[in-house]
This record gives structure tokens, C-alpha cells and sequence, in this order.
């Protein structure tokens, strides 16, 4: 039942990723609503399949890099779901569903078997702290790709080159405005999961803070995305250099999640 | 019954000529009365615009009628025939429908896919409708060009893209600020194609206008025309971080705007994006302000580059508009032509015969002990009741074919009896498309 669902949802989300590309070649309404509505229903599978793993395992299925990358893929959709309604632009799909569908293939090639809960994580914080960690890193994830689309259209404007992928591509202020949107739903949760996860780390290792390497480069990715609000804020971070760091500041995000879970050894190493 | 159009054009008449035929808009009663009143003529429509002009009509006698119509326009006008004549263009039947359907369509606009055309010929309708001098023919003949208007509006992208330099202008910054109704444009001095893109701003709205000229007397002048702020040339740095689309057509020999400038005023505004927009011949703006970040500067040539492109485009589309109006043209005529008396009488003893022989044999074959010849007897009553019942109908029509109110007739009893007529439009002329 379980491997069924989620290999429904890799199909599906690989239905939505060809049809939302369909769309970038052949923007029609129809194409674009058949994604929409195709992406609801993998999304609705996919939290199907959550919920039966977390029926099955008795936790949080958020605890190994299976359950953890498809969680984050989950999130991105959920939250692009919101986004496409909001702002009714189909052609955010073309750079979304692509992501989202290659997170979830990378969390398929991991094992999927449900081993026993390792006893450090049997908490009551283990759903706060991961569940508003991925969330945050959704919302960063589609900055990203808003963000790309950003640098695109911006260059397009700056060399006068105004094909067909210009005028599919919507305007500027707007991804602008998406991205900054992003960040800003995103960076109070990753505030949030490194407050609870020092809460957490007091509980159960006895210590607020170890510097453990996830610690580290949470930290990092932490101040990248303070630096990017507070320069919008403040001098005026916008357009193509705001666009830029958000798409920096996703890479590193992506290492704080799998470059140090898979590369670096420490308390958080989860695979 | 034809279908004729007589009419002229940018086309076929200067403006000169045109000018001198067109009718006013506030007294179409007396003109579309009068052509009704034409022998031969039974309805009519009549289309003024300042690029043409043109009478839809439909009659008998084809030839007579597009004399009739050509005489009127001159005579209406107090103009010579002859002259006019040379002018004039005449179309019927199948080429007087495609004619309409293009024109409809704006595939015969001056501009190509400008999208006034179909609300003036709506207009034009609404007053033929209003006294009267439009029937069933033109009534459906009419809706139908404009749902073929609506079909290549929507199938195609005849007039999705901007073909006039103001217009390219708008879009780039629609590109550049999604929603421009929060957006300031800012006039730096005048000039011809300032102004119209300024008023092309206004019309999509935006919050507001500022005017700056060297004379601050014909700023405040232009500033009264556009409902816009004045505001003196020496402050133009002060100002500008508020502008966020700037059109500039001073008449410097030298730049007005160098990157420097820019730089600070975006600095100033928090690099909130600017749209430069150079109509200058000398330039009035640094080329290297579109080296600067979130800035963005187009000058009449890279406009003028855009507009050329969407031309191109345009072409290609108006082919495959032209493919949906041939398309159209054929299913118009199968509900033309099932107007026509002799295969509706046709069709509707037809239609009662087959009546009668269905329930004539159902009776019979329920019936065991028949007099010999009553089978034949039945036949001949049936028959001759059917014939009585339709003596009346049949000789109306035949007798109104020469008048005016046949296709009435002809329309109602199709539709009445469900006449099948092969492929006839079935959609509902009263649809009337009011956006």
C-alpha cells in the first residue's frame, strides 16, 4: 500500500513535470489548468502517503533521508500549490514541478524500508522541529526557482530580446514579489526549527548548541537569508541581486540538508 | 436572396474622399431609412468609420441593387457618381460574405488585428437594429461576423501583440511592473510620440503623471492637457526617484541623463526597477543606464525593433484567421440558401407525407378485416386532407417570394417544423455579443 502510493505520486508527478513543460513550449489555458489540477491530485496522493507511513511507522515519518527528502518534496508542492492559485501563473509549474519531482526520485533510489526509531529521536519535539524545518525549506526552494526564472526574464529585458520564452515568462515585479514572498514565510521556520532543535538538543544531549556540523551550517544558511530580508529592508536587495543570493542561498540550504547528512560526520547524520 | 456590400476604404479612397461619405453617427435613421426605402433593397446596414464606409444589403436583383446602393452614396452626399464610381467597391454572395467576416475580423484594418473595427460595426448594427432596416438575413448574417470576429480573436494571436511604437512601450513596462495602476510616468520635454505613449499610459492607468520641460510655462500647458503634475526642470534629479517609467524626448544635443545619475536615483528609490524610455533623435539618455542594475532603457529603435517583430508575427496569424473566415463562409451559406422557397415547400410536404404514411400504415397493420379498396380509399383521404392543410402555406409563400417578408416566413417554418436543412448554423442568433 505504502510503496504503491508513493510510486503513484512519482508517476503522477512526473505526468504534472511533462505537462507544466508542454506548457513552457505551448502556453495554452487548457495545458495549464490540466497541470494544476494534475498536481492536486499527486499532491493529495503524496500526503496520502505520508499519513499511512506515519500510521505504519507510529512516528513523524520525517527520520531518514527517505522520508525526509519526500517530505521536502511534499512541502513544494504544497506550497506551490498555494502560490499558482494566488497568482494564477501556470508557467511557475514549468520550474517547480521539475524540482519537486527530481527530490522525490532522489528519495526513492534511498530505502524505504521503516527501521526502528533511533532512540535519540523519540520526541515530542521531532514534528515541530522537522515539520517547520521542510516547510522552510519549500518556501526557499521555490524562491529558488522563481528566482530563476528572474534572471532569465532580466536578461531578456537588458539585451532586447524579446522572443517567445519572454513573453510567456510574467513580469519581473511579480517574481520579485513571489520570491520575496517565499523568504518571508520561510525564514520564520527555519528561525523556529533552530530555535526547537536547540530546545530539543537541551533535552535530550544536554546542551543548547554542540556546533555540531548541521548546527553549523544551518547557522550559515540562517544568516544568507537574514542578510537577504535585511538588505531588501534596508539599502534595497531587489532584482537580480536579491534573485542571486536566494539562489545561493538554496545551494547551501541544500548542502545544510544533504551535503552534511551524507558527507560531514555528527549528531545530525540521518541517511 | 443576395447579400450585397458596396463601399469603399482606406484602401480604394484617400482620406479626402472618405470623409465626404461618411455618415454621422447621431443621424443614421434618415440614411438607413432611405436605402430600405430602395426598390429592390429589403435590408440594410450601414457602416461609417473614419477608415470606411460601406452598405450591407440584401436583395433580388443583384446588379440593380449595387447600382441602386452606388447612386444612393453619391447622391446622399451631393456627390458625382463618376467620380465616386472609381472609388467604390461592390461584392455579392460569397465574396460580400468573406468580405464582412474579414473586415469583422480586422483583417482588412488598416493596422491588421486592431480591435475598434468590430465595436464600431457593432455599433453600426445597433443602429440598423434600433430602426429597423436589418431583417433576418442580416440579422444572422451580422452575428454570425461577429462570432467569426470572436473565433479569430481568440484562436489566433492576430492582436495580442502591440504594432504601434506607444503601444510596445506599454507592454514592455506591463513586462517590466506586471500592474502599472501604483506606477508614476514621468514627460521629460514634448514631442509627438511622447505624448501619444503618455496618453497610452493613461488610458491603461496609471497613479500619475509628471510633466518637466526646459520651459516650465509649456510643462504646466502639457501638464493641463494630461491632468498631470508640473514640475520644474532644475528639480528633475529631485523628482525623478518617484518616476518609475520615464519617457524623454527633449530636443538636447547631449545627454540628459548619464549612468551616474541613475545609479544614485535608484540607489535613492531602493533599486525599485526603472523604465527608460529614449524618444529622442539626438539621444537624451546615456546608453549605459541599461547597464545599470534594475534599470532598463529602450530607445525608439529597439521599440521600433519590437514593433517590426510583431508585425511579422501578426502575418502569420492573419493566415490562419483567414483559413477560420473561409471556413465560416461555407456553413453561413447552407443557412442562406435553405431560405429559399422551393426546397422549403419541399421539405415541408416531405415532412407531412412521411407523417401521414407512418401513421397511415400503423393503423392499417392493427386492421384485420378490410373491404377490399379501402386501403387505397384511406390514401387518397389522408392525402387530400394533408393537401387541403397545406394549400393555404404553400401558395403564401409562393406568392411572397416576390415580396419582402418570405425569409420571415421561410425561418419561422423551419424552425416551427425542425425542417432538416443540412449542416445550417444552429447556433442562436440572439447571442448577440455585447463585450
Amino acid at each position: 500500500m505504502n510503496a504503491l502510493l508513493f510510486n503513484s505520486t512519482l508517476v503522477v508527478y512526473a505526468v504534472a513535470t511533462a505537462i507544466y513543460l508542454t506548457y513552457l513550449v505551448k502556453p495554452k489555458e487548457s495545458t495549464g489548468r490540466a497541470g494544476q489540477l494534475v498536481t492536486l491530485v499527486g499532491f493529495l496522493v503524496h500526503a496520502g502517503f505520508t499519513l499511512t507511513r506515519y500510521l505504519a511507522a507510529g512516528h513523524t515519518p520525517i527520520t531518514n533521508l527517505h522520508e525526509s527528502l519526500s517530505f521536502f518534496s511534499l512541502a513544494v508542492v504544497g506550497i506551490f500549490i498555494l502560490f499558482e492559485r494566488r497568482y494564477k501563473v501556470y508557467i511557475l509549474g514549468s520550474f517547480v514541478m521539475p524540482l519537486a519531482l527530481l527530490i522525490l526520485a532522489i528519495s526513492a533510489s534511498f530505502s524505504s524500508v521503516i527501521p526502528p526509531l533511533n532512540p535519540a529521536l523519540k520526541s515530542k519535539w521531532l514534528v515541530v522541529h522537522t515539520v517547520m524545518a521542510f516547510l522552510g525549506y519549500a518556501a526557499f526552494a521555490i524562491s529558488f526557482g522563481v528566482s530563476i526564472m528572474y534572471l532569465i526574464q532580466a536578461h531578456f529585458l537588458k539585451k532586447r530580446r524579446l522572443g517567445p520564452m519572454f513573453q510567456k515568462l510574467p513580469p519581473l515585479d511579480m517574481l520579485d514579489d513571489i520570491s520575496y514572498r517565499c523568504l518571508t514565510f520561510g525564514f520564520p521556520l527555519l528561525t523556529f526549527a533552530i530555535i526547537s532543535g536547540a530546545i530539543w538538543a537541551e533535552t535530550a544531549w544536554g546542551t543548547y548548541w554542540s556546533w555540531d556540523p548541521k548546527e553549523t551550517w544551518s547557522l550559515i544558511t540562517w544568516f544568507i537569508y537574514a542578510a537577504l530580508l535585511h538588505g531588501r529592508l534596508t539599502t534595497g536587495w531587489r532584482g537580480r541581486k536579491a534573485a542571486m543570493l536566494s539562489i545561493f542561498g538554496f545551494v547551501i540550504m541544500l548542502f545544510t540538508f544533504l551535503g552534511v547528512n551524507l558527507l560531514l560526520p555528527g549528531l545530525h547524520s540521518y541517511k | 436572396m443576395n447579400i450585397i456590400v458596396v463601399g469603399l476604404s482606406h484602401k480604394t479612397a484617400a482620406v479626402e474622399i472618405r470623409e465626404k461619405v461618411a455618415f454621422a453617427p447621431t443621424q443614421m435613421e434618415k440614411p438607413l431609412k432611405a436605402v430600405v426605402a430602395l426598390p429592390d433593397i429589403t435590408e440594410a446596414v450601414i457602416v461609417s468609420t473614419c477608415n470606411r464606409v460601406e452598405i450591407y444589403a440584401t436583395t433580388r436583383d443583384v446588379a440593380g441593387g449595387m447600382a441602386r446602393l452606388k447612386r444612393f452614396l453619391a447622391d446622399y452626399h451631393n456627390l458625382q457618381l463618376e467620380t465616386l464610381e472609381k472609388h467604390l467597391y461592390s461584392y455579392h454572395g460569397e465574396d460580400a460574405t468573406r468580405h464582412v467576416f474579414r473586415v469583422a475580423s480586422s483583417l482588412d484594418s488598416m493596422v491588421v488585428g486592431e480591435p475598434q473595427i468590430l465595436g464600431q460595426i457593432k455599433t453600426s448594427y445597433g443602429y440598423a437594429a434600433e430602426y429597423k432596416s436589418s431583417g433576418v438575413i442580416l440579422n444572422r448574417f451580422l452575428h454570425k461576423a461577429f462570432s467569426v470576429a470572436k473565433r479569430v480573436r481568440t484562436e489566433t494571436k492576430i492582436a495580442s501583440s502591440a504594432v504601434s511604437v506607444a503601444f510596445a512601450a506599454v507592454e514592455l513596462a506591463k513586462k517590466i511592473f506586471g500592474e502599472l495602476s501604483d506606477k508614476t510616468v514621468l514627460l521629460i520635454g514634448a514631442g509627438e510620440m511622447c505624448e501619444l505613449a503618455a496618453k497610452h499610459f493613461i488610458n491603461v492607468g496609471v497613479r500619475g503623471v509628471m510633466v518637466t520641460n526646459r520651459t516650465f510655462e509649456r510643462a504646466e500647458k502639457l501638464a493641463e492637457e494630461f491632468d498631470a503634475k508640473a514640475i520644474r526642470f532644475e528639480d528633475l534629479m529631485d523628482q525623478l526617484p518617484r518616476a518609475d517609467i520615464i519617457l524623454s524626448s527633449t530636443g538636447a544635443p547631449h545627454f540628459i541623463l548619464h549612468q551616474k545619475d541613475v545609479h544614485d536615483v535608484l540607489r535613492r528609490r531602493k533599486m525599485k526597477p526603472m523604465f527608460f524610455i529614449d524618444i529622442a533623435v539626438p539621444r537624451d539618455i546615456d546608453p549605459k543606464v541599461n547597464d545599470v542594475e534594475n534599470a532598463y532603457l529602450y530607445t525608439v529603435d529597439d521599440l521600433n525593433g519590437v514593433v517590426a517583430t510583431n508585425l511579422e508575427q501578426r502575418k502569420v496569424e492573419a493566415a490562419k484567421a483567414e483559413a477560420i473566415v473561409e471556413q465560416e463562409i461555407g456553413q453561413f451559406f447552407k443557412w442562406l440558401s435553405s431560405l429559399e422557397v422551393t426546397p422549403t415547400i419541399v421539405a415541408l410536404r416531405g415532412h407531412f407525407d412521411e407523417i401521414r404514411k407512418a401513421e397511415l400504415a400503423k393503423t392499417l397493420s392493427g386492421w384485420k378485416d378490410l373491404p377490399p379498396g379501402a386501403e387505397k380509399k384511406l390514401d387518397a383521404l389522408t392525402n387530400a386532407i394533408m393537401n387541403k392543410l397545406l394549400h393555404q402555406p404553400t401558395s403564401l409563400l409562393k406568392k411572397s417570394e416576390q415580396g419582402n417578408r418570405n425569409d420571415l416566413y421561410v425561418d419561422a417554418l423551419r424552425n416551427l417544423f425542425d425542417l432538416d436543412v443540412a449542416g445550417a448554423p444552429q447556433d442562436n442568433m440572439m447571442d448577440l455579443d455585447t463585450d
